[in-house]
């Protein structure tokens, strides 16, 4: 029983394996369109005879170039705009493909096959307020009082976002920031009035709205195209510039249109778009269906390492320092801190640390879990009066002999409940690990939230649900099991 | 040939200093091999020290402490300890064991048959008039003087040498103390288990002890047969102590 136990639990706790040599590895923000691409550069490369690791989903410009730049990804869709504005700094390179080639060359960093559209920044707003008050330029704005902005928060700080774009214009209006994932259905259901939009997304008609002219150019161009480390194999970034120029802008919202909208998986369209080309046929499968199993197994990895390292570290710590007043005071004010930085910006520090993936995500929520497993034990070995440690010291048991039978059964009911918030947090911030390529549960969260897909959000938030109200079952049971009624802990 | 009469707790000498106070100061004090002594003292006199020395929870600044002839060092204390039956007022009893699992744990760890442990778990507890039925229940569904006669039996148990006894009877009712004090001087003389008794019940000292000592400021200021030291006090301490608690019993 023990043994089949302790199999289970390797084979549970056993991340999957990481990418070989000659893989190349295919990262995307999370957005449909950048899904999307990189899914067309994946099966473009796997029909080309390259094996791929698709590393889709990072939350942001910054996480995705992080792990482009230490070599975790290889190569992922980007927008020129965005690499000299957000990237490299510099709007003044804006237009000039020879510098931005050169900046790039300096990092080892290439942007190759432009696609054909340009993706720019739009005004986004919805169709029937726009007719109603007239509308038509970004420039109409400026009179109006009763709007409600709410872009998103790439876009509130981007020096090509809000803060230009008010000053242009002229809006004096106050902005609030928005998940980008968020702000169209946000925006459809007249919660805001206006957001930043990209110009060839397919959620455009979905939610019918219409973007505002951008009279003043303001926007700069944001041409798509692949950016790739230099040391990607010669072979695949020939294959890569194979693309180059088929995708107008009124294709590419076409194509996002059909995942958006027409709810086809990112795999399916691509494969659509690649048949359309003559380039491959099409196989994929035509819905988005999400396989679970792993994502479960990868979230109890995820949740179930950090915790048990959490308890076995938090439960040492403590021991190591309940005696002393100021000891502890300093391990809980440490703990309380990470606890204070927000969950999604403490999975971001640790990119330059650790990289993307596993280990990090993991690393993260072990610090998150920390502070309630410590404070819990030490709060439990505090209130053990100190009359039971002499009885114990009195029988002449050893250090071992009284933590087993004394200090351990005595803390366990405030050490257990610390542990049990823990894991219910844990599974919950787990699920934000996929916005640094950790998988789990949360990456139909992500991936769903990107395409406004309420059945993929719910096919992650559901297990996910179900994951954390089973393990507090399970730690309902456990306390009755180990604790006696007497001692335990009220809830 | 008779066995010499030894010692079983001797304190040579001993002072000790806990914070700014002298608790104890040159100290010096023999429990007999047999029989009970009573050791008594005002709160803050330095009963607990002593007891804590004695267990070897702490160490003398300067003097030694002898147990069953043997200096105490930090390599014998455990199994020293070992020999040592301990009770107190507050019982200890662990609160996530079943009475029972209390008496028997020192025994189980120190490896002994829990059958049999057991067995004399129940014996004893019948002895000090103490339900059995109690062992199967947790300390907090007890009473307080059934509490109290269960730490008892713990420290009884595994039949100690010597018994160190810090107020355990305190607290109980008259009727239910009378009647434990008569079990547990049985019990204990049908062990040759020695014991010392900290109180600050003058009539329980008499009762249980065949000698008590008078501790004041760190010091035993009168020290000799209960009868004497009661009777016949040779400080105006003793003298007040007796004359305080005649008063409580004649009001009492």
């Amino acid at each position: 029983m023990a043994k089949s136990v302790f199999a289970m639990l390797v084979i549970v706790l056993l991340p999957a394996g990481g990418a070989t040599a000659e893989t190349i590895a295919i990262g995307s923000k999370n957005f449909p369109e950048s899904y999307l691409l990189a899914e067309i550069a994946a099966q473009w490369l796997e029909a080309g005879g390259h094996p791929v690791e698709r590393r889709f989903g990072f939350g942001g410009t910054q996480l995705v170039f992080g792990a482009l730049a230490d070599g975790d990804v290889d190569l992922y869709p980007e927008y020129n705009g965005t690499i000299t504005r957000t990237i490299l700094e510099d709007a003044s390179i804006d237009g000039d493909a020879d510098r931005l080639a050169s900046l790039l060359d300096e990092r080892e960093l290439a942007f190759v096959g432009r696609l054909g559209f340009n993706n720019t920044y739009a005004v986004a707003v919805r169709r029937e307020q726009a007719e109603a008050r007239g509308w038509r330029d970004i420039s109409d704005l400026a009179a109006v009082s009763d709007i409600d902005f709410a872009f998103s928060h790439e876009f509130m700080q981007r020096d090509d976002g809000w803060p230009g774009l008010a000053a242009r214009y002229a809006l004096e209006q106050t902005a609030r920031g928005i998940e980008h994932g968020l702000a169209y259905r946000a925006l459809a259901n007249g919660d805001i009035d206006a957001t930043d939009a990209y110009s060839t997304d397919g959620d455009i008609e979905r939610f019918d709205l219409v973007l505002l002219t951008d009279s003043a150019n303001y926007f700069p161009r944001y041409d798509a195209g692949w950016l790739i480390r230099a040391d990607l194999p010669a072979a695949a970034r020939e294959r890569l510039n194979g693309l180059t120029g088929k995708l107008s802008d009124q294709a590419m919202r076409a194509l996002n249109a059909r995942v958006v909208v027409d709810g086809l998986s990112f795999s399916a369209a691509a494969a659509e778009f690649l048949a359309s080309q003559g380039a491959i046929g099409s196989s994929a499968d035509s819905a988005a269906t999400v396989a679970l199993a792993p994502l479960v197994v990868r979230h109890i990895q995820l949740t179930l390492i950090a915790i048990v390292a959490a308890t076995v570290f938090g439960f040492a710590l403590a021991l190591a320092v309940h005696r002393s007043p100021r000891w502890s005071g300093v391990a809980l004010y440490i703990a309380g801190l990470i606890q204070t930085v927000p969950s999604i910006a403490l999975l971001a520090l640790m990119i330059p640390l650790l990289g993307i993936g596993f280990v990090p995500a993991l690393a993260a929520l072990f610090l998150y879990a920390l502070l309630p497993v410590l404070r819990a034990t030490l709060t439990a070995l505090g209130a053990i009066a100190p009359v039971y440690r002499r009885v114990a010291a009195a029988m002449g048991m050893s250090a071992r002999q009284e933590f087993v039978h004394v200090l351990l059964p005595l803390a366990l009911p405030h050490a257990l409940a610390g542990i049990r918030t823990a894991s219910i947090i844990c599974i919950g911030t787990a699920t934000l690990a996929a916005f640094i390529g950790a998988g789990g549960l949360g990456e139909p969260i992500v991936t769903g939230l990107a395409l406004s897909d309420t059945r993929m959000i719910l096919s992650g938030a559901v297990p996910a649900a179900i994951l954390a109200m089973g393990t507090d079952l399970g730690f309902d049971l456990l306390e009755r099991r180990l604790i006696p009624p007497h001692m335990r802990i009220g809830r | 040939m008779e066995d010499m009469p030894i010692a079983k707790l001797e304190f040579n000498a001993v002072s000790k200093r806990l914070g700014q106070q002298d608790v104890l100061r040159d100290l010096s004090l023999r429990v007999p091999a047999w029989g009970g002594m009573a050791l008594v003292g005002e709160s803050g006199s330095g009963k607990s020290t002593l007891l804590s020395l004695a267990l070897g929870l702490i160490e003398p600044d300067s003097g030694s402490i002898n147990l069953f002839d043997e200096p105490l060092t930090p390599t014998n204390v455990r199994t020293q300890r070992q020999r040592i039956g301990y009770a107190l007022q507050e019982t200890g009893l662990f609160p996530h064991l079943s009475v029972l699992d209390n008496l028997c744990l020192q025994g189980r760890l120190l490896g002994h048959e829990s059958e049999q442990l057991q067995t004399r778990a129940r014996l004893l507890a019948e002895q000090m008039h103490l339900d059995p039925d109690m062992l199967k229940r947790y300390p907090i569904e007890l009473s307080g003087g059934q509490q109290q006669r269960a730490g008892i039996c713990r420290a009884m148990l595994l039949e100690p040498e010597l018994l160190l006894l810090d107020e355990p009877f305190s607290g109980l009712d008259v009727v239910t103390r009378n009647d434990i004090y008569d079990h547990f001087v049985a019990l204990a003389n049908a062990r040759r288990c020695s014991f010392l008794l900290v109180t600050h019940d003058l009539n329980e000292a008499q009762r249980l002890c065949a000698t008590v000592a008078v501790l004041r400021d760190g010091r035993i200021v009168d020290h000799g047969p209960s009868e004497r030291v009661i009777n016949d006090p040779r400080h105006d301490y003793v003298a007040r102590l007796v004359a305080a608690q005649r008063l409580h019993i004649a009001h009492g």
